[in-house]
């Protein structure tokens, strides 16, 4: 009886729907400034990792200097000019990307890693739990993040990756925070009810449901990080801590170059382009992937 | 045959989205006469809520009228302005939606918020609109219309802020109310409330009224005339008595019988096989006939007219009909 | 296992606290008040009420998925309530759960057949083939097609959806499903062919049900007996056919059936409209909680709360009213 019923549902496949995920990268491609920032970006991160092959200058992009040559302006030969020392400032950037780029890519990866997993448990569990956890949060938000990381700086000693854990440590909590609103909302769907329901244990839908469910929030705001995460590494570099001279770094490239400004604007002043080109991108993504995120923003829906 | 206050004739409404161009109404036609309660009955995906926003030219997002007219007194509306339509919106054709809470600012009281409606409409002073207000509040049956107009929404049940938002949008003296499934999340004991409120501003007040809803029960118990919507064209519409007795439609029959207190219990239930379509893909012919029992093979073919059958006021889209005619 | 009962809850309460903040009053939100239900084996106990009645709440707290405040809850004569860690999980095999939202109900991430996959991993261990064909025989159960399992829940419709959520319910060959509105976000015809389905499955896998709803009429044509409940009480508890035959006793439920709007005019009750909403008319101290809506409350009813007692066979009331006339 119920036999004829049911197979009256149509057993073709109905046309394909895009996925949020097509929707959002649908959308994301049509903003032109993100898909420029994203072009720059990929300019920025190519030319790091090739540096070597794409200066003639290798030896004076990681550090070694050239005296005779100092305080060229650009021209034929060094189309950014020389810096102090006579490096090609073109070749500094390029190897400064190393440095910077790297700082904001692993803070922010580091950051999420810690502060994600955190926020779930602490949004999941709710109780004493997310009391613990978000006091802990609070205390750290409640320093001046820049001056946090160079305290830690100071404290863990100068050098790249001490840097990027100092910054990372500052950084944690906005993930927290950010991952246990969506937990509590989330928390209160009814495929999680569903998974209770089942017997599935806690840390298990936490990994499963919770965490898989947050990425797009995390994408975006991560995104968005990157580029602060660059400034702020950039100024922990400017002051003197982190990244050591000769190693190429754009925010010690400022630094350095700070005093000849002046009349010799050209190093110091690259290294701050470059800086404002990769943030001002890296803003742009992310805002673009945040209002392709939301339906209600994103472009062209119904 | 009473001139009609609002006449959809062929209207077409397309919304273009990343998955292709939904043609969410496709050449609709019903009149809404004066004085009656007019139901706009379907399931979800028929049309009949983008129909209501079409009216007042409130379309959300990629949504376009790509055809057809909205009559209203005899003047086309999907011919307006924005300015012309600012002028008719509230003051002659309002709207309530579904959702009380969404539609009331909940940090503004309710007095607040009718006043500045008032005010808007009428340039009155803030004792005239006041008094306004409370006397609309009395008429939509609110139990203390001082301490509603005092109130915060968020103090209110849901069933007293639809009254509000019934009151907020008949204030400036509308004749035509479109309501958008204005029971639907409301507990059935308040629905009736509401429902009973709605006939009496119609007989009190003479206020027509389009009620949008997939619910047949309150068509049956509130409308005079109805119109049963089905992908974004009317398949079936008349007096109400006549539409459900008679259920020209197979559609009409298919959607009744599917009802529970259709059968006696311990029987299967007789649902529609298939399922709505969703509007992207174009349907050749007739959009029900791939679930119709009773399909010729014409309407694979040939979109079916709306023509009067028996009646000239009862109306259905079906070649059942014109080939027995023919 | 001949024992007829299947579950029976004694005195079961669940307390939400809310407020206390800022020298505002604790206040205590009581959404099961000493229910005393029971539930035969391969029977469908229907429950209606509106908002607040604690029906959602209920068929969470037989499922642990909200922990009870007091009372206890015998699952074939054993309390679960005390369980812990893993037989807590085990018990999780005998009791699953459809709801309202089909979309809401699955992970958008997993695909259905990692979403089936979920129960058959985490309390059999299947993998692989053995998990394919498992899953492939509860879509088959269900009705849908194979190919189902490589898709994901944005591809299908409302319906489909639900069918897929009974078949994972079915995953784990439990006695007993609670059914928490699972028509109520679903067309009229699709909502038929999912009432069709439940009946048929209750027959071939001897399930018990427990149907939560607030439209009535689906309520009545697929439960055997009725309880009504109201602000965390149930207040009456009958077999659907004495609610079919007009016989329903208490005020609440008389003015629950006159509320619904009918298709067919023999089946209308003549209105009983309740003055207020649930939320305005909360009794406040002693006294039958439904006294300030009642029509027919008298003074005692105001200050003694009316025990559920049996007026006839199967047939239990909490109402004053009731037992003056015994």
């Amino acid at each position: 009886m119920t036999t004829t019923t049911l197979s009256a549902e149509p057993a073709a496949s109905p046309p394909a729907v895009p996925s949020e995920r097509q929707l959002i990268l649908r959308a994301f491609r049509q903003d032109k400034l993100a898909m420029l920032g994203v072009l720059v970006i990929v300019f920025f991160v190519l030319t790091s990792i090739f540096a070597p092959l794409l200066t003639p200058y290798p030896a004076q992009g990681a550090g070694a200097p050239n005296i005779i040559e100092k305080f060229k302006a650009p021209g034929a030969e060094h189309p950014l000019g020389t810096d102090y020392l006579g490096r090609d400032v073109l070749a500094r950037i390029f190897y400064g990307g190393r440095s910077s780029l790297t700082t904001g890519f692993l803070v922010v990866f580091l950051a999420v890693l810690i502060g994600a997993p955190l926020g779930a448990i602490a949004g999941y569990f709710g109780g004493r739990v997310d009391d613990v956890i978000m006091r802990i949060t609070d205390v750290f938000l409640s320093f001046p993040p820049l001056l946090l990381a160079i305290a830690i700086a100071t404290a863990l000693g100068s050098g790249f990756v001490n840097t990027m854990i100092a910054i990372a440590i500052t950084w944690w909590p906005w993930y927290t925070r950010l991952v246990r609103a969506q937990t509590v909302s989330l928390r209160e769907r009814y495929f999680i009810e569903a998974a209770r329901s089942i017997g599935v244990p806690s840390f298990k839908i936490i990994a499963t449901h919770i965490l898989p469910n947050v990425l797009t929030p995390i994408l975006v705001q991560g995104t968005m990080d990157l580029g602060s995460a660059i400034l702020t590494g950039a100024a922990i570099n400017f002051i003197g801590l982190g990244v050591q001279p000769p190693q190429a770094d754009w925010g010690n490239m400022i630094s350095q170059g700070r005093i000849y400004f002046m009349e010799r604007p050209w190093f110091a002043g690259s290294a701050g382009v470059a800086i404002f080109l990769v943030v001002l991108s890296f803003n742009l993504i992310g805002d673009a992937l945040r209002d392709a995120a939301d339906p209600r923003t994103r472009r062209g829906e119904a | 045959m009473s001139q009609a206050l609002l006449s959809i004739e062929n209207l077409s409404v397309r919304f273009k989205t990343y998955a292709g161009t939904i043609h969410a109404v496709n050449s609709m036609s019903f009149d809404v006469r004066p004085g009656e309660i007019f139901g706009l009955v379907g399931e979800s995906g028929c049309g009949k809520s983008v129909t209501g926003l079409a009216v007042v030219r409130t379309l959300p997002g990629s949504g376009r009228i790509s055809g057809g007219r909205i009559l209203f007194h005899g003047e086309d509306l999907a011919a307006k302005s924005e300015a012309e339509m600012q002028a008719i919106r509230g003051r002659r054709i309002a709207m309530v939606f579904q959702d009380p809470t969404a539609s009331l600012n909940p940090v503004f009281t309710i007095g607040q918020q009718i006043d500045h409606i008032i005010r808007h409409h009428t340039g009155d002073n803030h004792e005239t609109a006041r008094r306004k207000a409370l006397e609309w509040f009395n008429a939509v049956a609110l139990p203390d219309p001082q301490a509603v107009y005092d109130t915060y929404p968020h103090r209110l049940s849901g069933g007293m802020q639809q009254r509000v938002m019934i009151a907020m949008a008949l204030c400036s003296g509308a004749e035509l109310l479109i309501a958008d499934e204005p029971t639907t999340a409301l507990d059935v004991t308040i629905q009736a409330q509401i429902l009973e409120l709605l006939v009496k501003l119609r007989d009190q007040q003479g206020i027509s009224i389009l009620l949008i809803t997939h619910n047949l029960g309150v068509v049956a118990e509130t409308c005079e005339r109805v119109a049963v919507a089905y992908a974004g064209q009317i398949v079936e519409t008349g007096p109400t008595s006549a539409v459900l007795a008679r259920r020209l439609h197979p559609y009409t029959e298919g959607l009744l019988a599917a009802l529970p207190t259709a059968v006696q219990k311990g029987q299967t239930l007789q649902p529609i096989a298939g399922q709505v379509p969703d509007g992207l893909q174009p349907i050749a012919g007739c959009p029900f006939h791939p679930r119709c029992s009773k399909a010729l093979p014409v309407c694979a073919q040939v979109n079916p007219a709306l023509l009067p059958v028996e009646h000239a006021d009862h109306l259905t889209a079906c070649h059942l009909y014109t080939e027995a005619a023919a | 296992m001949s024992e007829p009962l299947l579950i029976e809850t004694r005195n079961l309460c669940k307390h939400f606290s809310a407020g206390g903040w800022l020298g505002g009053g604790k206040r205590v939100v009581r959404a099961l008040d000493n229910v005393n239900l029971s539930i035969q084996r391969q029977e469908t106990l229907g429950v209606v009420g509106e908002s607040g009645c604690g029906k959602t709440t209920l068929g969470r707290v037989l499922l642990r998925l909200i922990e009870p405040t007091a009372g206890q809850i015998l699952f074939e004569g054993r309390d679960i309530v005390p369980l812990k860690g893993e037989d807590l999980r085990r018990q999780a095999r005998d009791m699953q759960i459809v709801f309202q939202n089909p979309y809401s109900s699955f992970d958008p991430r997993f695909s259905v057949r990692m979403s089936l996959a979920e129960p058959l991993q985490t309390h059999q261990g299947l993998q692989g083939a053995a998990l394919e064909e498992r899953a492939s025989e509860l879509l088959t159960q269900v009705g849908m097609p194979v190919d189902t399992l490589s898709r994901y829940p944005h591809e299908f419709s409302g319906g489909q959806l639900q069918r897929i959520a009974v078949a994972r319910a079915l995953a784990l060959n439990p006695k007993f499903i609670v059914l928490d509105e699972p028509t109520s976000a679903l067309d009229v015809s699709v909502q038929a062919q999912i009432l069709n389905l439940l009946q048929d499955l209750q027959q071939r896998l001897n399930l018990t049900y427990l149907f939560i709803s607030h439209d009535l009429s689906v309520v009545e044509y697929i439960s055997s007996r009725i309880a009504v409940m109201y602000l965390g009480k149930v207040v009456e508890l009958l077999p659907t056919a004495l609610v079919s035959a007009g016989q329903a006793q208490h005020p609440y439920t008389q003015a629950l059936l006159s509320a619904i709007p009918e298709v067919s005019a023999e089946r209308r009750h003549k209105r009983t409209l309740l003055p207020k909403s649930v939320f305005e008319g909360k009794a406040q101290t002693g006294g039958c909680s439904f006294a300030p809506r009642c029509p027919f409350a008298m003074d005692v009813c105001r200050t003694v709360e009316p025990p559920l007692l049996e007026l006839e066979a199967g047939h239990l009331s909490a109402c004053h009213l009731a037992n003056e006339m015994e």
